[in-house]
């Protein structure tokens, strides 16, 4: 009983994994972003020159300061000289995997968000009028109580397992809690 | 020839212990293989050399393999009843247990390999699975640790402002293609705005930055419930930094649900908010707790680690190694880590393992490009200046630093978190995270160097002063009239820009010290990697520049006149800050080479090993003079956790007969008796007890041992029993033995417990001295010893009792100056006032005969090393 809701999470947890990885990678593949690549060259002061940073889209092996850096701020003999003193770094970025990264984050956080807001709120709740069950707060989890939730986990609609796997689940929330919170036996 | 004399010599023990102890015939048969002392232990391990497996030493140790190996094999061809074997929750493992567990399976596979194709394919899948769960947890372990930097950066970001083209970009890739040209504005652009220009439309001014500020605040603040209300309401055990317990866990022992997929998830998203929140806290300890989670997570899919606990701790400590790899970009420097630090059993199959995994993490991590500089860290530094003999002196003293810090820091925060594990103060988690977040985020704002994220900061102190850095660091004086090129002098006196960065930098370190003492050990995932180094960056710049200017303004002295001519690069205060970052982490953690390794992988460097090593080793002698124990074995202390350090040495000179329970005020201990127990009986000794195992005798009368079974088989036995197997009743006789005995005609059928029986525990004898047994339970991650006198079991020794043996010596006396005496003579206390033998009289007598017969002599001591090498020699 035990595996069957541990499993069906897993193959759906499993399975939004693949799909967001999929989702990247397609992302990742169609649309090499014009814009997430570039060169930056920055160049101290120089006479009286004062410092500039210069910023243009070259691929890497265009990427020093005789093809960035424009205008040239200084006559022609002087180029070589001034050049020496700039340092210009290729770099790459993948714009769409931040973002997909940023989406999935928080979406996750917002997922988590309201199902707190439901556990704190809404469930106390229902659960009020709910004879079977015991309240979440309960201190003592008593060994009696434990037989009128198992059925219900070997039931036969999903919406049971899953209503089964979610009590065993806070039940284990809850010794947690005690563990770390209450007793200060763990991570204090 | 080698078992001639094995068999002479245990010839010799037994003719004489017929003698000597006048015990009956019966005893002698068996007594060779069960009467174990200590000699015979250390004899076979030496014998069997570095060949043998800890699993033959078991079989060696229980009197002849052939006889032990069989019975197993027969237990293991009966019926295996669901659920034997298996753990409690917060229960040590026993490793030798589930090494055999592990050999038996193996060769079942290996047996079957030959009957089919498929069976053939199991064994190779078998065999590949090791590797396949190290490549799936270096891969989960890479993606993940590229999630929790790309969305940290985006949110520590989104504290001062957003990204209005994109949402999603943090502030750098906001700026990413804008066309400000000059070193003033290059960190603006008009698609970043800050929450004051957002709100009050103004980007300057008195009323923007309070409007900053109290953004900043709120931000923080939010951040910071949202992440403790999710460690409280959906997983617990994600608060902290994790290491600690890994190391428990690694060490032996089960905490159910501490590496779960919801401890793994609500890690990964509140680690997020927790750093961008601007606690001073990492985000590198707690990667290793999330590598942890999806190793263990991964090596549920396959049956040779989800079953054997053993296993699984192997595949933990590779994925420790991965964690560390993404966390710092440092892959050798994470294997290295997990060897040192975490890992408790450590085996060269692992070793390779770990190295993949780290591999596999580095390479995904690599690939998602988290910081767009195609390295792994935000602060990866490259240097190529040279360092000078005289500069090991300010090195070393940064080690002293780093050592007084750590000392400090240790005592600081346990004293602090006792405080909150014992008094009502530790009922408010949720309060506290919200009092230091604020406090931090009040103090942190006006200090541009505490205002940013801690690994900004390191980046920045770690940078030394190139065209391409515009902080108020680097504003030195020729750089500000812009008459001189940068390359003609790089030591340059500092310009008023500095000084007040001088300032700013005393008071970050000031603030990130105090506040660091109070924020680890939050109910937060929390490391503490970041914000030591943080401490120990701050301090080397401020050396560095220091010994800068020295050698700008007295480059006369004959120091600086050898090395530093002037217009050299002599004085790289990056690479100070680099070490000082060092020094501070090996002063909290004690690690030594690990450390050296990450920090110089972060360099590429490898010319500066030798600074590096300096400062380390002297910040960890200072350390140790204070207190020898790192900040994570305090914690582990600190919590009471079952963790028997390998590292520490046992210096007492106490006997097994001490340490073993039942003391000698307790009741005597609860046996069981082979054959004429009821279940009945049975169940009221399980019930009336809380012991977790019972050594089963052979009678009442004759006190033998048989073996050992634990509490929790023996219940599920009989549960299994009761609903499996037709007329077990209460009277039902329960019997450990291979036949049933004897009964009455009309009693019920009887109960047979043979599969849950351990034949073969480990025993010593009551005079083994403690530096043995507890030597035996280290190396071969014992969970109980039974303590024997002539074969009669007297008590049992635990892991726990161990523990609680080791506190009460560490609080009676000054290990420090006792131990020196103890090193030289090994048992003193088996001696008497006159050099005799006094306790262990059967023992010496027995050596002395055996040498005698060779014509050997001398003092005692010395007679043990003879045999010794004897042993070796055979």
């Amino acid at each position: 009983k035990m595996s069957s809701g541990r499993g069906g999470s897993w193959t759906f947890a499993g399975a939004v994994v693949v799909a967001l990885l999929l989702l990247d990678f397609v992302d990742f593949a169609q649309t090499k972003n014009f814009e997430d690549v570039r060169c930056k060259c920055i160049c101290p002061p120089y006479r009286n020159i004062s410092g500039h940073i210069y910023n243009r889209n070259v691929s890497q092996k265009d990427c020093n300061c005789l093809h960035v850096v424009e205008p040239m701020p200084v006559p022609g003999h002087d180029v070589e000289a001034y050049c020496l003193l700039c340092e210009c770094k290729y770099e790459e970025r993948s714009s769409n995997t931040i973002k997909v990264t940023i989406i999935i984050y928080l979406s996750v956080v917002g997922a988590l968000l309201l199902y707190m807001l439901f556990l704190l709120l809404v469930d106390p709740l229902i659960r009020k009028h709910d004879p079977y069950t015991q309240p979440l707060h309960n201190e003592e989890d008593s060994e009696e109580m434990r037989p009128p939730v198992d059925p219900q986990a070997r039931g036969n609609t999903v919406l049971e397992r899953v209503e089964g796997a979610q009590q065993r689940w806070k039940k284990q929330v809850q010794e947690q809690r005690k563990t770390v919170f209450d007793r200060h036996k763990m991570l204090s | 020839m080698e078992s001639e004399q094995l068999y002479h010599r245990g010839y010799c023990r037994n003719s004489y212990n017929s003698i000597a102890s006048a015990s009956s015939d019966e005893e002698l048969l068996d007594g060779a293989g069960v009467i174990m002392d200590f000699h015979t232990t250390e004899d076979d391990n030496l014998l069997d050399g570095d060949a043998a497996s800890p699993g033959s030493n078991y079989a060696m140790s229980n009197g002849g393999g052939a006889p032990s190996s069989t019975t197993h094999l027969l237990d293991f061809l009966e019926e295996p009843i669901p659920g034997v074997g298996t753990y409690d929750d917060f229960h040590t493992i026993d490793w030798v247990r589930e090494k055999c567990k592990d050999r038996e399976r193996h060769r079942k596979i290996n047996s079957k390999k030959k009957e089919s194709a498929w069976e053939f394919t199991k064994s190779l899948y078998d065999a590949w699975s090791g590797w396949l769960v190290v490549t799936l947890t270096g891969l989960a372990s890479g993606a993940l640790a590229g999630l929790i930097d790309i969305a940290a950066d985006w949110m520590n970001d989104l504290k001062e402002g957003v990204c209005l083209s994109a949402m999603w970009f943090n502030h750098e890739q906001c700026c990413w293609t804008s066309n400000e040209t000059t070193f003033a504005e290059r960190d603006k652009c008009p698609q970043w705005k800050s929450w004051a220009e957002l709100i009050l439309g103004q980007a300057e001014g008195p009323g923007s930055y309070i409007m900053n500020y109290f953004m900043y605040i709120y931000w923080a603040l939010s951040f910071a419930f949202l992440a403790v209300c999710l460690v409280k309401v959906f997983a617990p055990y994600a608060c902290g930094s994790g290491i600690p317990e890994i190391k428990t866990i690694l060490s032996g022992f089960i905490i159910r649900g501490y590496l779960g997929k919801w401890t793994l998830m609500i890690k990964t998203i509140t680690l997020v908010l927790a750093v961008a929140s601007g606690l001073s806290l990492g985000k590198e300890g707690p990667l290793v707790h999330v590598a942890c989670c999806c190793g263990n997570i991964f090596s549920y899919l396959f049956p040779k680690y989800s079953k054997n606990e053993a296993k699984k701790r192997e595949v933990l400590s590779a994925a420790s190694a991965a964690g560390v790899s993404v966390a710092f970009g440092a892959p050798i420097g994470g294997v290295l880590f997990s060897l040192e630090e975490v890992s408790y059993y450590f085996p060269l199959k692992t070793l390779w393992r770990s190295f993949f995994a780290a591999l596999v993490a580095a390479f995904v991590l690599r690939s998602i490009n988290p910081f767009g500089n195609s390295r792994l860290v935000l602060f990866y530094v490259e240097y190529h200046t040279p360092w000078y003999l005289f500069e090991l002196i300010p090195f070393i003293l940064l080690g002293v630093f780093g050592g007084l810090w750590g000392a400090f820091f240790i005592r600081a925060n346990i004293a602090w978190c006792r405080r909150r594990k014992s008094t009502r103060f530790g009922k408010y988690p949720v309060l506290e995270v919200i009092l230091v977040a604020a406090i931090t985020a009040v103090f942190a704002f006006p200090n541009p160097y505490t205002r940013q994220n801690t690994s900004e900061l390191i980046k920045e102190l770690f940078t030394d002063c190139g065209p391409l850095e515009s902080s108020q660091l680097c504003q030195y004086r020729s750089q500000m009239n812009g008459s001189k090129a940068f390359s003609d002098n790089p030591n340059r006196p500092a310009g008023p820009g500095v000084y007040a960065a001088m300032w700013q930098l005393c008071l970050a370190l000031v603030f990130k010290i105090i506040m660091t003492i109070f924020t680890f050990g939050l109910k937060v995932p929390s490391g503490l990697f970041i914000p030591s180094m943080a401490i120990g960056a701050i301090a080397g710049r401020i050396v560095g520049i220091a010994m800068e200017q020295l050698a700008y303004y007295h480059h006369d002295w004959f120091l600086f006149k050898e090395w530093c001519e002037v217009g050299a690069d002599c004085i790289t205060p990056g690479l100070y800050a680099m070490v000082g970052a060092a020094a501070c982490l090996g002063g909290v953690t004690r690690m030594t080479v690990s450390l050296v390794v990450i920090v110089f992988e972060l360099t590429g460097g490898l010319e500066y090993i030798v600074p590096l090593m300096a400062a380390v080793m002297t910040s960890k002698w200072v350390g140790d003079a204070f207190g020898r124990e790192g900040i994570y074995e305090s914690h582990i202390r600190l919590n009471g956790y079952p963790f028997l350090d390998a590292k520490e040495e046992f210096t007492h000179t106490t006997l097994a007969r001490e340490v073993m329970r039942p003391r000698r005020s307790d009741p005597p201990l609860a046996v069981l008796t082979q054959d004429d127990l009821t279940v009945e009986e049975l169940q009221a000794t399980i019930n009336e007890t809380s012991y977790n195992g019972f050594p089963v005798i052979v009678s009442k009368e004759s006190q033998r041992l048989v073996g050992f079974a634990l509490r929790r088989d023996i219940t599920i036995a009989i549960e299994n029993a009761r609903r499996k197997q037709e007329g077990i009743m209460l009277n039902s006789r329960v019997y450990f033995t291979q036949h049933a005995p004897t009964l009455p005609a009309d009693s019920p059928r009887p109960l047979k417990l043979r599969s849950i029986l351990d034949m073969s525990p480990f025993t010593v004898t009551d005079h083994t001295p403690m530096e043995i047994v507890v030597d035996i339970f280290r190396k071969l991650g014992l969970r109980q010893c039974l303590v024997t006198h002539n074969g009669i079991v007297l008590g049992i020794i635990t892991k726990k009792n161990i523990l609680e043996h080791l506190e009460e010596l560490k609080q009676h006396t000054e290990p420090l100056a006792a131990s020196w005496y103890y090193h030289k003579k090994r048992y003193p206390a088996s001696h008497g006032s006159n050099g005799k033998p006094r306790s262990r009289v059967h023992h010496v007598q027995l050596i002395r005969s055996f040498q005698d017969g060779r014509g050997g002599g001398g003092d005692d001591s010395e007679e043990e090393e003879v045999h010794l090498l004897d042993g070796s020699n055979l």
